[in-house]
């Protein structure tokens, strides 16, 4: 079957950024007892496969129930595998974890920045990830990995609450036996055999090799988790300017007509979600804001 | 083009008559439930004639003056927005098929709307939609569809209401662009009539169709009088000098808690408001599940659930709210759209139930900025 | 072997410290090594060292019966282990146990409290380098609380 990858879709008159588009899931993978990751394609008639930047958003909508934005955590790479990773925690959510192979899912997207992987050449680059914060990250390490020789070391700091609920094991797994990658994964609370790290990610931060003065971090995850692994990276001298952070507001059109996701001046679902952490550090330390 | 001509209280009514032979729709002011209101009118009788209106903080009255002026009642409670980007709106509707569904875009049939006597505040309101609603990466389709069609008959303020600040806000009395029409009442002498500024060629062929005299270089010169006249009258003023950089600095004044304490989050303020543009987009479900709807609604950041995220909402307090909506006004607005989301309108003073004033507010963070 | 006073000078813990005080230092240090599984200390026990990883991982346990060794943080290379020698009542909180073959250098904190109260230039260098490490971890420990990545629902 012929594909046509949709590109300048932004400038495209034809796309209608409200409309939702039926996809058909092509494979569940549960990743945790709460956890699980959706392999979407189009459906048959509708047969266009869009690009897409790590770090970017899609629309997805359960029939009859809601809509809600969900990062990609896919490899950008490879368009054609449309893959989400999400937890069943609202309506919307827990209804897409019944969704079986064949089932029909809505797709809009894709929406928002992605994260600054051009440029980085010769830099050290540091995923920092708290619990489901590690998908949409995933998306940049398979960038990264895709053109290893690009940077400087390579470090994953992912941390979660226990070990059952930790995220793609095996991947993880496969990623910690490379010897041109540093991962390491931490829980807050250890349960049954853990014999990996206990303790906050943020204690990660301020011990894993990397050059401060030579690095970009990358880091996505609880605003109080991204706010105290910021902390810990300062303290180490990485500059202001090589943070970047993904933020997390209330979406619901996706292109910034609908107001909900107003990070102070900016709106999440286009000048977000990620950020240069000096472009919004004096938001982030408001209450309510 | 800059051609300005004098029009007759019939020449008006010809004016609508050519529009409606148009098939436009006119919207014009009129009274409702003793209240000026932004809707369809028929004639030129249906417009408020000898009623002026009294606006203050939480205060709005009419009463009838004996004039036979139409436009000595200040803004409607609602602006043009109704019109062109509707309070409801269905985007798409969806049918259970099979295992899965099918999506079917909704595409309207514009209407054809001819907005009469709409104030110059509401005239840069709508440029600041357009800012948003067209000029954006995304445009957005019925706005679009709507606004392109829309005929423009501005009408200049002689007469601000007590919560008018337009001047402050260099947004009137006075239209400046963005008008097919631009007219300005006047009764001097006995004679009641309009002095029309030309603004589109579209313009320039409809008024060749009715009665028209030239507009002498005094009935200009007097207009002109009267609006700047209006201008030193205003009910209110804001000075906007360093002011997005003032509220910028005082996120965390205390004086937030002042005005949270007072604030009902009712959204009243939104709803009037020209330039509020929130959204919420929501699905219906029928009974049986087998058709949805897809339905874009105007939202109002006051609401709880507006910022909700999963684990709950980000602005809970009062204050935050309040805070979220005048630093978009006054700050936040400037950075996304390079101008104010204040017209100085004053409709948020005056339908706000607990008379919170934006203009007051405003300056009592000026007052006691936080010093940086 | 390393010398002890070159790993000791090295160390970002013990950095920018007098000579003196270092020589000092390094006749409190010796060399440790823990098998897998060994204490290091156990709670309750008199305080009397500190531990500096030169190789390995160190666990902070609590033990409940119901549950058994609870971690609650994991040391690294690098990192120091153990502060209650400096605070008073010198008793430890929790246990440390070797989660792998761990070398360490030990540093004799009877003596260091001997003669931080004798020199209380030391003693302030020391409760200075103390000090970040206690407020990392208590900071640590309150994220922890916050139980950030639970459901909320």
């Amino acid at each position: 079957m012929e594909k046509t990858i949709e590109t300048n879709r932004k400038t495209n008159g034809q796309y209608d950024p409200l409309i939702t588009h039926p996809y058909t899931v092509k494979r569940v993978i549960n990743e945790t007892h709460d956890t699980f990751t959706l392999h979407l394609g189009p459906t048959n008639g509708r047969n266009t496969i869009f690009p897409f930047t790590a770090g970017q958003f899609n629309m997805l909508y359960m029939y009859g129930i809601g809509e809600i934005p969900i990062s990609i955590s896919g490899d950008p790479s490879k368009p054609e595998q449309l893959v989400h990773t999400t937890r069943a925690v609202g309506t919307v959510t827990k209804a897409m974890r019944g969704l079986k192979k064949g089932h029909s899912i809505g797709v809009r997207g894709p929406y928002g920045n992605g994260w600054p992987l051009d440029n980085l050449e010769g830099k050290d680059v540091v995923f920092i990830a708290g619990g489901i914060g590690l998908a949409p990250l995933r998306s940049a390490m398979y960038q990264v990995l895709a053109n290893r020789d690009s940077y400087g070391k390579v470090v994953l700091l992912y941390g979660t609450r226990t070990p059952i609920d930790i995220l793609f094991r095996k991947e993880l797994e496969r990623w910690k036996s490379r010897f041109d990658l540093d991962v390491y994964v931490t829980v807050d609370r250890a349960i049954g055999t853990w014999r990996g790290y206990v303790g906050v990610v943020t204690i990660l931060v301020s011990r894993a090799p990397y050059d401060p003065r030579n690095t970009v971090a990358l880091v996505c995850g609880p605003e109080v988790m991204m706010r105290f692994s910021i902390m810990e990276l300062k303290k180490r001298g990485v500059k202001s300017e090589h943070i970047y952070l993904s933020m997390e507001r209330n979406m619901k059109c996706g292109v910034g007509h609908c107001g909900h996701c107003q990070l102070g001046p900016t709106f999440v679902c286009k000048d977000g979600p990620v950020y240069r952490y000096d472009e919004i550090d004096y938001l982030l330390d408001i209450r309510e804001v | 083009m800059a051609h300005q001509v004098r029009l007759t209280l019939d020449a008006l009514q010809s004016l609508i008559d050519e529009l409606q032979s148009r098939e436009y729709i006119v919207i014009g002011p009129k009274i409702e439930n003793r209240k000026v209101v932004y809707d369809e009118i028929a004639k030129i009788d249906d417009l408020p004639a000898g009623w002026s209106d009294e606006q203050e903080a939480a205060t709005y009255r009419l009463h009838k003056t004996g004039s036979p002026a139409l436009f000595d009642i200040t803004h409607s409670m609602n602006a043009w927005i109704h019109h062109l980007y509707p309070s409801k709106a269905t985007l798409l509707k969806a049918s259970r098929e099979n295992s899965g569904f099918t999506v079917e875009r909704m595409k309207e049939a514009p209407p054809k709307y001819a907005l009469f006597g709409i104030r110059p505040c509401d005239l840069e309101a709508m440029k600041k939609y357009d800012r948003i609603l067209l000029k954006d990466t995304f445009h957005d389709e019925i706005y679009k569809n709507r606004r392109e069609k829309t005929f423009i008959i501005s009408a200049n303020c002689t007469r601000p209401s007590g919560t008018c600040f337009c001047a402050s806000m260099d947004s009137g009395p006075k239209a400046t662009s963005g008008y097919d029409l631009a007219l300005t009442e006047i009764i001097r002498d006995g004679d009641h009539y309009f002095i029309a500024d030309i603004g589109s060629e579209s313009a320039q062929e409809l008024i060749n169709k009715i009665p028209q005299a030239e507009a002498s270089a005094d009935d200009i010169a007097y207009a002109n009088s009267l609006i700047e006249k209006a201008r030193e009258q205003m009910g209110r003023t804001l000075n906007t000098g360093n002011l997005k950089e003032i509220l910028y600095k005082n996120y965390e004044n205390t004086h937030w808690d002042t005005v949270g304490d007072r604030c009902l989050t009712c959204g009243n303020c939104t709803l009037v408001c020209p330039t509020c543009f929130c959204t919420t987009i929501q699905d219906y479900t029928d009974l049986t599940g087998s058709n949805v709807e897809r339905i874009r609604q105007w939202d109002s950041c006051y609401n709880n659930e507006f910022s909700y995220i999963h684990g709950g909402s980000v602005r809970t307090s009062s204050y935050a709210r309040y805070r979220h909506w005048l630093m978009h006004k006054l700050a936040t607005y400037h950075d996304q759209f390079d101008t104010s989301g204040c017209v100085g309108c004053g409709r948020c003073i005056t339908w706000c139930p607990a008379a919170i004033d934006i203009t007051e507010e405003a300056s009592a963070i000026r007052q006691h900025s936080i010093t940086v | 072997m390393e010398n002890l006073e070159s790993i000791l000078k090295q160390h970002p813990f013990f950095e920018g410290l007098l000579d003196k005080h270092i020589e000092f230092i390094v006749g409190c240090a010796s060399n440790a090594r823990f098998k897998t599984g060994e204490f290091l200390f156990r709670e309750g026990q008199e305080a009397n060292h500190f531990y500096l990883i030169r190789e390995g991982t160190v666990n902070l346990e609590i033990y409940s019966p119901q549950k058994g060794a609870i971690t609650i943080q994991t040391l690294d290379e690098g990192e120091i282990v153990g502060w209650s020698w400096i605070i008073s009542p010198y008793q430890w909180r929790f246990d440390a146990r070797s989660v792998d073959m761990t070398r360490l250098i030990a540093l004799d904190g009877k003596c260091l409290r001997d003669k931080c109260n004798e020199d209380p230039e030391l003693g302030f260098e020391l409760l200075k380098r103390f000090s970040p490490i206690i407020e990392q971890r208590l900071v640590a420990t309150k994220i922890q609380l916050l139980d950030l990545y639970g459901k909320d629902d």
